[in-house]
């Protein structure tokens, strides 16, 4: 493929993969792909604690001219009925977007529906 | 070590009566009004202020408190150490700062940089505070990631949050979209910016975090 031709890469990243990495694989992971320019659709979203530590590592790696942080959305994480917490299960994180803030950004967010946009002029490098 | 053991008085009696002292956090993302409001609460209980203000985002890059601050309710009142954290965001682009405010090179670079400096303060400050006012803009949409995930940080710590639904002195505010976007938390209109509503906010800045809570450490 040309680079002409590259695009926008979109990868959806299964719920079994996240499973398989621990915390600190997970957000290394996740900001290697995004700083690499991909667009990653998490089946399986992180906990609140998870982003608060992908925002602090999301700032350590701030370059002025080549990466400013990355744009996430999703939804926060499923309550658990009265028999789950019974059972000790915990709350479940959702489905989950991140990208490159350079070239991701959010238009619009309700408890629907979350609208993006890919940033005119960013599309193929 | 006393015959009930170390502290069992005081915090039998903190049980009983309620939490003489807290420190408490303000947090939000960038230019939501959050020194604003530090400022004002200061203002109206020490005569002093926390910081200067600014239509810039991330003008506070470094967190800044005031120890002791005495706030009343009428019918109790509660001693605070008040924080005032830098905004939290997940981007922070220089060339905004030049483009949108007019900023020199160098100068948005260096604001940038303390920026990134400042988010990761206010996150580690998380560890060290017993509640948390989280200033909203209820001219914006509440449901931005930023507020989700303060929110359920301090949800998965167990940390008492009030919600300032700030600047409703601006024509198109919403407080109601806020309450209505975080049902299971106090949400208190105010502006920071003229004092409207702000007994209202220090009522119940007293009675919420006077409750004593036992707390998550992580």
């Amino acid at each position: 493929m040309s680079k002409k031709d590259k695009g926008i890469s979109f990868n959806l990243v299964s719920r079994q993969k996240l499973g398989e990495l621990s915390h600190d694989e997970k957000l290394k992971f996740i900001l290697k792909e995004v700083k690499k320019g991909n667009i990653l659709v998490l089946e399986y979203g992180l906990t609140p604690i998870e982003q608060a530590n992908l925002i602090e590592n999301t700032m350590k790696e701030i370059e002025h001219d080549t990466f400013i942080g990355v744009e996430m959305e999703g939804y926060g994480q499923d309550t658990p009925t009265f028999i789950q917490k019974i059972l000790g299960m915990t709350k479940k994180p959702r489905l989950t977007l991140i990208g490159p803030a350079n070239l991701l950004k959010t238009v619009h967010k309700d408890r629907n529906m979350i609208q993006t946009k890919i940033i005119p002029g960013r599309g193929v490098k | 070590m006393g015959l009930f053991g170390k502290g069992s008085l005081s915090a039998i009696l903190q049980r009983i009566f309620g939490k003489k002292h807290a420190k408490i956090g303000i947090y939000g993302p960038p230019n939501v009004g959050k020194t604003t409001l530090a400022n004002r609460i200061l203002r109206d209980w020490t005569g002093d202020i926390m910081g200067s203000v600014s239509e810039i985002p991330h003008e506070t890059r470094r967190a800044k408190w005031k120890k002791d601050v005495r706030v009343d309710n009428g019918n109790s009142s509660l001693y605070m150490d008040i924080v005032d954290t830098p905004g939290i965001a997940t981007k922070v682009d220089f060339k905004e700062f030049m483009n949108t405010y007019g900023l020199s090179k160098d100068e948005a670079k260096r604001r940038a940089k303390e920026a990134t400096e400042g988010v990761i303060e206010s996150i580690k400050w998380l560890e060290d505070i017993d509640g948390v006012l989280l200033v909203m803009d209820s001219t914006q949409d509440p449901f931005t990631q930023v507020n989700v995930t303060i929110l359920g940080n301090l949800e998965a710590r167990e940390l008492p949050v009030l919600i300032a639904a700030n600047k409703i002195d601006v024509e198109d505010s919403s407080p109601a979209t806020l309450k209505s976007a975080f049902p299971q938390h106090p949400v208190v209109p105010i502006s920071a910016l003229t004092g409207y509503n702000s007994d209202n906010l220090y009522s119940t800045m007293v009675s919420h975090f006077r409750k004593k809570r036992r707390r998550k450490r992580r």
